[in-house]
């Protein structure tokens, strides 16, 4: 392991700034562990070598003429491959877009970059967000740091991986868990902001009323900073929400006594794996000891929220992906004789199976005589999801629970069974739905070293909330400062 | 002309009534697109007025310019329509190359604009068309198709544009009735400026949805609809055929299929597109991308307060307050700007009939040699009522004065000094009539009798002769003077 990716982003800004680091040698040495180890992981789709440097360069001029690049000024970070940037392929990870390029970056991109940030790739994940274990992807299988013979979760699995292995801040998306399982399954931490609060636009939907793009990092630190910087509304984005900005860094505190969790008992009753179940006890009890109060609360739509999720991201989804035709941009299948064959033939062959199953099922429950018993009544029970939500934050804080009822799974042992798959996302996909934020951290291990993640769920726009709590507990526990045994043998 | 004959019987069919829906599509005359903050103008390079969002590049988002939801609203409040409080945008999902998303933005189940109505005039009858509502939309791009190849190129300029769907009750019962039906709408949407409805830029377009049933029946026959069809005299054509279509169709036993047909204006035919059984299913389902609009009612009274004269608020002022002729009236208030222009003639000089007249058959005239709009002849307002003076007060005869009018577009030399140069000013000098009358007179000596003898038309003649001899300029009530004084 090298020295500097072992520290946090935060610290290494501030050496950066005060010119005991410099941005290029942060960049060089990250560089460094990315050739060492990524061939192991296979976090990243694309490296930027060359524009990185270039970047970083310009940072360190400009901290030496006295100035200042901004609060992210030398910073390496990450996004995940469906984060549009003008920097190599823009692809989601799906062959219907292999070689395209963006001609514009992604509002958080440009945000990050006006901040100083340098952008060093792109991260792997399951094809336009969908599964949970980034093995629908077309570029490659992201292992899991912890073991490699393991998934990271998914589907912002690459970054996961690459936060657990690199440090850094690493842009994922979350559909219906997709930041948080995976920085679960990685042990780190992943934070999927309130509905609207960071801007979509020039993110590749899934699931437009559900997509929300978040921080993945170490710390909770660290996922503060980025935030700050990420957040905001966007004219370009209608659904970004009018509300002042945060320095959730800044606003970070250790001081969370006197606040209440709320333990859902719904999240509890089944198939939690018994050592998953006692790392989350255990954590209940930390909170207990740091002065906050716990109380058992009911969600009572909890056992509607899956396939109410899969309902709506999948309408939402065969509609979004409806623009990959092979007419404009992306593969054009040269087998057709007329548009018809150039339409099936091109999304046919461009598609993945599980791509095609949800743009199958979004299709089925938007048509006319199915469109009252599946898209209507799963709109009228995500209502009740959100009620359920509202009344519980009238008696708590904040809710906790598993991020996920397992740790990482072996690679390929639920890939031939999407149900048994979608069941990860059970404890997941209900924040996405009721659009509040909500954030995993890494709370200890399994007796075979695998993470367990921790999942706290907040009232929209309480991120600041939820990141001193988690805030509070990294500052009383080390989980998060273990590094995978993957770096290793690097 | 045999289509012409067809029509004619249609509307009164001993046996068959035909029953049409228009789908008249606006594009709105706004700065910048409707999701987008691109042009929208017409006649660029393909593709030179697009953006990520307009393009459907992936990640890109539409964000809804303001300002069609406030002319959609002045449109409904125009045609007495219930504006909606609270409305939104849905996803019609189907594919097509000129569709970059692979569905259109378009709204649902809650339009802007909910009923209101059109009153047309018929062979002299009143008749109100309702509406059933007018909705939102974004236009879509263009397919062109390379003469002998086999490729086909796609310009999204068009992709964007803001359209205003307006759709009517099933109330029009002949093609005369739907293609007056659309002039009505395309004068009311120009008086309001919310669009330029300029048809050969495709500004103004409609969908005809047609059926015929057995006189005196209530019930709807089964429909065809015509696609796109850009022209007044298109709409009364197509319908005609796909009328007489249908009812040889029925007289011969057959059924008719609800289909999609096409609308050939070189053959003056229709063609099917697609059947029922390939109908498109748009899985309609709420815009994620875009917030539900609001419409206050602050706003709603300010709309109201500026709305302008409409077209039948002119017409009625025209007729009864300046009593013109209903014909006058009608042909002046077809364009807002043919109107504005009489109305400012009328600031100049009190006399709207004259004005009329000098407009509808010199001014027209103009216009349509040069084919432009009355703001482009190079004749401001001022310059017309200029010449109506010089007539007026006998420094031309009105004759000459027509002839001078012809020398004013785009001139703006002193009315007098065209005058001059013509040589046509008026003669008042007695001297100069008297000499031209008595040459008159000695050539013919029997029209002199006949005046004697009481005959007042001869009296006509000799007004000719001394005209002729003067080249048309001599002052005719002088003339007129000079033939009592001398003869009687």
């Amino acid at each position: 392991m090298t020295e500097n990716t072992s520290k946090s982003a935060v610290e290494i800004h501030n050496k950066i700034k005060e010119g005991s680091l410099t941005s290029v040698g942060v960049v060089q040495e990250v560089f460094q562990a990315i050739s060492n180890t990524d061939s192991k992981l296979e976090a990243f789709t694309e490296v930027y070598k060359e524009s990185a440097l270039e970047a970083a360069k310009k940072i360190d001029q400009q901290i030496a003429a006295g100035e200042d690049p901004g609060p992210l000024a030398g910073v390496p970070f990450s996004i995940k491959a469906n984060i549009c940037s003008q920097e190599g392929e823009t692809d989601a990870a799906s062959q219907i877009l292999k070689g395209f390029n963006s001609p514009y970056p992604a509002t958080v991109v440009n945000k990050l970059i006006e901040a100083g940030g340098v952008l060093i790739g792109k991260t792997n994940m399951d094809e336009f967000g969908m599964g949970s274990s980034t093995e629908n992807s077309s570029k490659s299988t992201t292992k899991n740091p912890w073991d490699t013979g393991c998934v990271p979760g998914g589907s912002s699995g690459g970054a996961a991986s690459a936060a657990s292995a690199y440090g850094y801040i690493h842009l994922g998306s979350d559909t219906g868990g997709s930041i948080r399982q995976p920085s679960s399954y990685c042990g780190v931490t992943g934070l999927k902001p309130t509905y609207g609060r960071v801007s979509r636009f020039g993110l590749l939907a899934f699931a437009s009323s559900l997509d929300q793009i978040g921080p993945i990092s170490r710390t909770a630190e660290e996922c503060a900073l980025a935030l700050s910087i990420i957040s905001g509304k966007d004219p370009r984005d209608s659904t970004s929400a009018e509300v002042p900005h945060e320095n959730y860094l800044e606003n970070l505190t250790t001081e969370i006594e006197g606040s209440t969790l709320g333990i859902p008992k719904e999240y509890f009753e089944e198939g939690i794996e018994p050592e998953v179940r006692q790392r989350i006890e255990e954590t209940i009890d930390q909170y207990r000891a740091l002065g906050v109060g716990i109380e058992e609360v009911s969600l009572p739509h909890t056992s509607y929220a899956n396939p109410t999720y899969v309902l709506i991201s999948a309408a939402e989804a065969s509609s979004n992906l409806s623009r990959y035709d092979g007419i404009h941009y992306g593969h054009r299948s040269d087998q057709s004789v007329d548009l018809e064959q150039l339409y099936s033939n091109s999304r046919g062959e461009g598609f993945g199976p599980e791509v095609k199953r949800r743009i199958l099922v979004g299709t089925f429950v938007l048509s006319s005589g199915y469109y009252d018993a599946f898209y209507r009544k799963a709109m009228k029970v995500r209502r009740l999801i959100r009620k359920d939500f509202e009344d519980v934050f009238k008696k708590v804080d904040a809710v906790i629970c598993p991020t996920s009822p397992v740790p990482a799974f072996p690679l390929g042992s639920r890939l031939d069974d999407p149900l048994k798959l979608y069941l990860v996302d059970i404890l997941t996909v209900s924040a996405n739905l009721a659009g509040i934020p909500g954030i995993s951290f890494p709370c200890g291990f399994t007796s075979a070293g695998l993470p367990v993640g921790t999942q706290l769920l907040g009232r929209p726009f309480e991120e600041s909330r939820l990141l001193s709590l988690v805030h509070a507990f990294q500052s009383q526990s080390d989980h998060h400062l273990r590094r995978p045994p993957v770096l290793e043998g690097s | 002309m045999a289509q012409k004959s067809k029509t004619q019987s249609i509307a009164s069919h001993p046996k068959w009534e035909a029953v049409l829906g228009l789908e008249v599509h606006v594009q709105l005359q706004t700065q910048t697109k409707i999701f987008c903050r691109c042009p929208n103008s017409y006649g660029q390079s393909p593709n030179a007025l697009t953006c990520p969002t307009c393009l459907g590049l992936p990640g890109a988002l539409p964000v809804l310019n303001e300002k069609v939801v406030e002319l959609a609203a002045i449109a409904g409040l125009a045609l007495g329509s219930k504006v909606a409080e609270f409305t939104k945008f849905d996803r019609k999902n189907y594919f097509y190359p000129d569709l970059p998303k692979g569905y259109q933005i378009s709204q649902f189940d809650q339009p802007i604009c909910e009923g209101g109505e059109v009153q047309i005039q018929v062979d002299g009858k009143e008749k109100t068309i309702r509406l059933v509502r007018m909705h939102l939309e974004e236009d879509a791009g263009k397919n062109i198709h390379i003469e002998g190849k086999p490729q086909s190129r796609v310009d999204l300029n068009r992709a964007g544009v803001p359209l205003l769907e307006i759709v009517s009750e099933p109330d029009l019962r002949s093609p005369l009735e739907a293609a007056t039906y659309m002039r009505k709408l395309r004068t009311t949407m120009l008086y309001l400026g919310v669009s330029d409805c300029n048809m050969e830029e495709g500004s103004l377009r409609c969908d005809c949805n047609i059926s015929i049933r057995p006189r005196g029946s209530t019930e709807l026959g089964t429909r065809t609809e015509l696609k796109n069809i850009n022209s007044f005299s298109f709409v009364q054509s197509a319908c005609e055929y796909e009328i007489s279509r249908q009812i040889q169709m029925r007289e011969a036993g057959r059924e008719i299929i609800q289909e999609t047909r096409l609308y050939d204006s070189v053959k003056n035919e229709t063609r099917s597109m697609r059947g029922k059984e390939e109908a498109h299913d748009y899985r309609y389902f709420p815009e994620p991308d875009l917030t539900p609009v609001t419409i206050s009612k602050e706003d709603l009274n300010t709309y109201k307060k500026g709305l302008p004269e409409l077209p039948d608020q002119a017409f009625e002022r025209l007729t009864s307050d300046l009593d013109l002729p209903q014909y006058d009236a009608e042909v002046l208030t077809q364009d807002p700007e043919v109107l504005r222009y009489f109305d400012s003639c009328r600031e100049e000089i009190d006399e709207p009939k004259k004005i009329s007249n000098w407009i509808i058959n010199d001014v027209f005239q103009r216009m349509n040699e040069m084919k432009v709009g009355i703001g482009s002849l190079g004749l401001p307002p001022e310059r017309l009522v200029g010449i109506i003076r010089s007539v007026e007060e006998k420094k031309v005869s009105v004759a000459n004065g027509r002839e001078v009018l012809k020398k004013m577009f785009g001139n703006d030399q002193p009315i007098e000094k065209i005058i001059e140069e013509m040589g046509v000013g008026m003669i008042s000098d007695d001297g100069l009539i008297e000499s031209a009358l008595a040459e008159a007179m000695e050539e013919h000596p029997h029209v002199v009798e006949d005046i004697k003898n009481g005959k007042d038309a001869a009296k006509n003649f000799l007004m000719g002769q001394v005209m002729k001899r003067t080249r048309g300029k001599a002052n005719p009530g002088q003339v007129m003077k000079l033939i009592q004084e001398r003869i009687l």
